[in-house]
C-alpha cells in the first residue's frame, strides 16, 4: 500500500475528536455505495480515491462506515487504493447470490448444481495455483476458459487412473446418483458441443466455466484481457480477498465437517501443507527443486 | 470374496455357510471384472447396432443405408485426422461420408446423402443428450455377494474446443477400441506386432492383409501421440502435476526411441512395398499394385505422425524449464495461504457427488461476492415488455461499398495482339522454327507484333519447366541459341531456335505424387 504522506486528515481528527456530523454519514455511505460498484476501480474516480484516504486517516470515520456496511448486510474484506472498498454479502442478506438465481437449472439438477460450484471454485484453484499466490498481494493470476476446463479435466483423469489402479469398478450403482463420484459427474459431461447458432453449449464444460468467469467479471473479480483458448483474464484484488478472506475458508471448513480433511491441530487450516499437498498430486511427483 | 467353503471346518469363515451356497454365475467382483470388462466393451459396440435399428424410425426411406458401416467410416475419418493440436473438422467429416453414402445409394439425391451422414454423426456424438454421450447398464456382484446394477458412461465421437472458438471432433479410446478391435492391450506392444505381422505379409505377397495391418499400425500411433499430447498439456498448465523426476523423462526418452526405430523400421517397409509396388507385373495382379501404392501412401503418413511427435517430444524440455522459472522461483510470499487445488478441489473430486455439492455450495455462497438487486419501477418495466426485440445480428456489421476506380488500361499489347502471337508461336514439336522468320512474319501482320514475339522468344530461352512439372502441362514453347546471329532491321542478338517440347505428363504425376 502506499503512503501518501500528511493529508489534512490527522490534523482533522486531533482537532474534533468524534464530533461526526450528518454530512459524515452521507460520505460514509457514499464510500459504501462505491463499494457496492465493484467494476469501478478507485484510481478512476477523485471522489472515491478522496473518501479511501478519509478512511483510512480518520478512525471515527472508518467506523462510520463499517457500521453502514453491516447495517446494510454487507462484509468489509479491505479498504484500500489498491483493491477500493472490498465488500462482500453476508449470509441472508439482500446483496447475496443465490445458486437458483445464478443458474436456473441448478434449482431441480444436482448434478447441474454441482457443475456450476466446482467451476467456481475451479476458476479460483486455476487462478491461485500455489498458497503464496493466493497469500501474496501482488500477485495478479491468469485464466483461460479452456484452461479451467482441461485442469479439471486432468485432475479427474488421474482420479480415474488411480481408480483403475486399484483396480475399482466407479460405475455408480443405478438407482443412487448421489454416490457416484464427483469426477466421474465431470468427466461424463462433454467439453463442448455445436449448437445451431454458434453460441457456446450452455451445459457443457466449458460453458458452465464461461458462465462462472463472465459472471466473476460482472462481480470485478476477473478483467478480460483476450479472446483465445475461449477468453483469457486476469484477477483482481478484491478477487484474492474474496477467495483467500471468505469462498476458501468456506469451503474448507465444509470440508472439515464431511470429515475429509484430517485436522491437525485447530489453527493451521490456512497453512500450506506442502507434504499433503503433494500427496493430493500424482503418486511420487516429486519434482527437483522441492527435493 | 469367494464362494463360501463348504467344508465346515475351517473357522474363520466370513460367511456361516450351513449348506452349499447355490450356484452362481461369476462369484465375487474380482472373477467379475473381466465380465464387466467385455460387457462395457461389449456396450460401446450398441450405438453401431442402434443406428441400423433406428433408421426405420427416420422419416422416409433410409433402409438402403448400411448406417453402422457409415458410422466406423466416420469414426476412422475423425481418428484419421486427430492431430496434436486439433481434431477432425464436423463439415470435413461429412464431406469424407458422402462418398460412401452415395454409393449406398447411388439414385438418391446428394441432399439425402448429406441428411444421411449428417444423422449419423449427430448420432455418435449423441447430441440429443446433456453429457453428449451414451450410457450401457450392466450388472455386477459386489463384494457381499449382492447383485448390483451399474450405469456405464462412454462417449464414440466428442467435441473439444479448437483454436479460434472452433469446434473439432475427436474420438474416444473406447472408440478407438471399437473401431481396432484390440480392447485392453498395450498400444507399444500391439504396435510392433502389427508391424512385424505387415512385413511378413508384404514380403509373402499378402498385400491385401498388409494393408490392413498398416491401417491398423497407423491408429495405434494416433492413440500414442494422443497420450503424449496429454501429458505435454499438462505440464504447460502445472510443473506440480506431472512427475518431471522419473515419469515424463522416461516417457519422453521412451517415446524418442520408439520414434526412432519406428522411423528406421518404416522406412524398411517403405522402401519393401515399393519395390512390391513396382516389381508387381501389371497385367497379372494389377490390384496388387494399386494396393501396394495406398500402402505406401498409409506408411508415409506412419512416417509424418512420428516426426511430428519427435518435434514435441524436443519442445517439451524447453517448456518444462520455462514453466519451472515461471512456477517455482518467483520470490516466496511472507504469508502463507491456501492451497486451493491441493486442499480444496483434489480431495472434493474423489467424494460422491453429493457430498462434493455441500462444499461447492459453500464456495459458491461465499466466494460469488454481491449482487445489487434490481429495484424495477412500473413504467421502465411496461416500456421494457413493450420494446421489440432487437434482431440478432447473424451477419455482422454491414460492409461498406466499396468506392472502386476504374484503372486506365496501360499494357503494352493488346489482347488480339497476344492471341496473334500465340497462334505464332504455337509449333508443331517436330518442326522448330528461327526467331528471324517469326519476327518477319509477326512484321507482316502488325507493326507492333515483332516486339511481342521478340519477348516471347527470349522469355522461352529459360522455360518455366518447374512449374510445368508441378501443373502438370503437356506442352512447354522452349528458344535455344545455337550460334547463329540474327538479321533484322529492328533487333539483334542470336537467331534463336524455337520449338515446342512435349512433356509427358503421366510419368510427371507418377513422380511428383511419389515425391509428395
Amino acid at each position: 500500500m502506499q503512503d501518501f504522506g500528511t493529508g489534512p486528515g490527522p490534523q482533522h481528527t486531533e482537532e474534533r475528536p468524534a464530533a461526526l456530523t450528518p454530512a459524515d454519514a452521507a460520505d460514509a455511505a457514499r464510500l459504501v455505495s462505491f463499494g457496492l460498484q465493484p467494476k469501478l476501480p478507485p484510481a478512476r474516480d477523485a471522489d472515491y480515491a478522496d473518501l479511501l484516504r478519509r478512511y483510512r486517516d480518520q478512525p471515527p470515520f472508518a467506523r462510520l462506515a463499517d457500521a453502514v456496511a453491516t447495517g446494510l448486510g454487507l462484509v468489509v474484506l479491505e479498504v484500500s487504493t489498491r483493491a477500493g472498498m472490498a465488500l462482500t454479502a453476508a449470509e441472508d442478506s439482500v446483496f447475496a447470490v443465490r445458486m437458483g438465481d445464478y443458474a436456473r437449472r441448478t434449482a431441480t439438477d444436482a448434478t447441474d448444481r454441482f457443475l456450476h460450484g466446482l467451476a467456481h471454485l475451479a476458476v479460483a484453484a486455476l487462478a491461485f495455483p500455489r498458497p503464496e499466490d493466493l497469500a501474496d498481494d501482488g500477485y495478479i493470476g491468469r485464466l483461460s476458459v479452456n484452461g479451467v476446463d482441461a485442469f479439471v479435466r486432468q485432475a479427474c483423469r488421474r482420479l480415474e487412473e488411480r481408480a483403475a489402479e486399484r483396480g475399482e469398478n466407479t460405475d455408480p450403482a443405478s438407482d443412487t446418483p448421489g454416490l457416484e463420484a464427483a469426477w466421474r459427474v465431470y468427466a461424463r459431461r462433454s467439453a463442448t458441443g455445436a449448437t445451431k447458432d454458434a453460441r457456446r453449449l450452455a451445459g457443457s464444460t466449458t460453458g458452465i466455466v464461461a458462465k462462472a468467469v463472465a459472471f466473476l467479471v460482472d462481480s470485478g473479480f476477473l478483467q478480460r484481457t483476450g479472446d483465445e483458448a475461449g477468453g483469457t483474464f486476469r484477477t483482481t484484488a478484491r478477487y484474492q480477498l474474496q477467495v483467500r478472506d471468505m469462498a476458501g475458508s468456506a469451503a474448507l471448513a465444509e470440508l472439515l465437517e464431511l470429515g475429509i480433511v484430517p485436522v491437525s491441530d485447530g489453527s493451521a487450516t490456512l497453512l500450506p501443507a506442502p507434504d499433503d499437498a503433494e500427496a493430493e498430486l500424482v503418486e511420487g511427483a516429486g519434482l527437483p527443486f522441492h527435493t | 470374496m469367494s464362494v463360501p467353503a463348504p467344508n465346515l471346518s475351517v473357522v474363520s469363515s466370513a460367511v456361516p455357510a450351513p449348506r452349499p451356497a447355490p450356484a452362481r454365475p461369476a462369484p465375487g467382483p474380482a472373477a467379475d471384472e473381466g465380465l464387466a470388462r467385455r460387457l462395457r466393451a461389449l456396450a460401446c459396440t450398441a450405438p453401431l447396432h442402434d443406428l441400423d435399428a433406428r433408421k426405420a424410425n427416420l422419416s422416409g426411406e433410409y433402409g438402403i443405408y448400411a448406417m453402422a458401416e457409415i458410422a466406423l467410416a466416420a469414426i476412422d475419418a475423425v481418428t484419421l485426422q486427430m492431430d496434436f493440436d486439433t481434431g477432425a473438422d464436423h463439415e470435413d467429416v461429412v464431406a469424407r461420408l458422402l462418398p460412401r453414402v452415395a454409393a449406398q445409394a447411388p439414385r438418391r439425391e446428394a441432399a439425402e446423402h448429406e441428411r444421411v451422414a449428417r444423422w449419423v454423426l449427430e448420432n455418435l456424438v449423441n447430441v440429443g443428450s446433456v453429457d453428449r454421450g451414451f450410457r450401457a447398464v450392466y450388472g455386477t456382484f459386489a463384494p457381499d455377494g449382492s447383485y448390483v446394477r451399474r450405469d456405464y458412461d462412454f462417449k464414440l465421437l466428442e467435441e473439444v474446443p479448437g483454436p479460434g472458438g472452433r469446434i473439432y471432433l475427436r474420438t474416444t479410446d473406447e472408440a478407438v477400441n471399437v473401431l481396432v478391435g484390440a480392447l485392453d492391450t498395450d498400444v507399444t506392444s500391439a504396435q510392433i506386432a502389427a508391424e512385424v505381422k505387415l512385413e511378413v505379409l508384404v514380403s509373402r505377397g499378402r498385400l491385401a492383409d498388409a494393408q490392413l495391418a498398416a491401417e491398423q499400425a497407423r491408429y495405434r500411433t494416433v492413440q500414442y501421440a494422443e497420450t503424449l499430447r496429454r501429458t505435454l498439456e499438462a505440464t504447460r498448465r502445472d510443473v506440480r502435476a506431472v512427475d518431471w523426476l522419473h515419469t515424463v523423462p522416461d516417457l519422453i526418452a521412451e517415446a524418442l526411441d520408439h520414434v526412432a526405430d519406428r522411423y528406421r523400421h518404416e522406412n524398411a517397409i517403405l522402401t519393401n512395398i515399393r519395390r512390391a509396388r513396382d516389381e508387381t507385373a501389371e497385367d497379372r495382379h494389377p490390384d496388387h499394385k494399386l494396393r501396394a501404392a495406398e500402402l505406401v501412401d498409409i506408411v508415409k503418413d506412419c512416417i509424418r505422425r512420428h516426426t511430428q511427435l519427435q518435434s514435441r517430444l524436443l519442445e517439451a524440455g524447453p517448456l518444462f524449464r520455462a514453466e519451472q522459472d515461471r512456477q517455482a522461483f518467483a520470490p516466496p510470499a511472507a504469508r502463507a495461504g491456501l492451497d486451493l487445488y491441493g486442499q480444496l478441489l483434489a480431495p472434493l473430486l474423489g467424494e460422491p457427488v453429493e457430498r462434493a455439492t455441500r462444499v461447492t455450495d459453500a464456495f459458491f455462497a461465499d466466494g460469488a461476492g454481491l449482487r445489487t438487486p434490481p429495484a424495477v419501477r412500473l413504467g421502465d418495466l411496461t416500456e421494457l415488455l413493450l420494446t421489440p426485440p432487437a434482431p440478432r445480428e447473424h451477419l455482422g456489421a454491414e460492409l461498406p461499398e466499396p468506392d472502386l476506380v476504374a484503372t486506365p488500361d496501360d499494357s503494352r499489347f493488346s489482347e488480339e495482339q497476344f492471341a496473334a502471337a500465340t497462334e505464332l508461336l504455337t509449333l508443331p514439336p517436330d518442326a522448330p522454327r528461327r526467331l528471324s522468320g517469326l519476327l518477319a512474319q509477326a512484321r507482316a501482320r502488325d507493326r507492333e507484333l515483332p516486339y511481342l514475339v521478340a519477348l516471347l522468344a527470349v522469355h522461352a530461352a529459360s522455360p518455366p519447366v518447374g512449374t510445368a512439372y508441378r501443373q502438370g502441362e503437356r506442352q512447354l514453347l522452349f528458344a535455344v541459341d545455337d550460334g547463329t546471329e540474327l538479321q533484322d532491321p529492328e533487333f539483334g542478338g542470336a537467331d534463336l531456335v524455337v520449338g515446342t517440347a512435349e512433356l509427358d505428363a503421366a510419368a510427371m504425376a507418377a513422380a511428383r505424387s511419389e515425391a509428395g
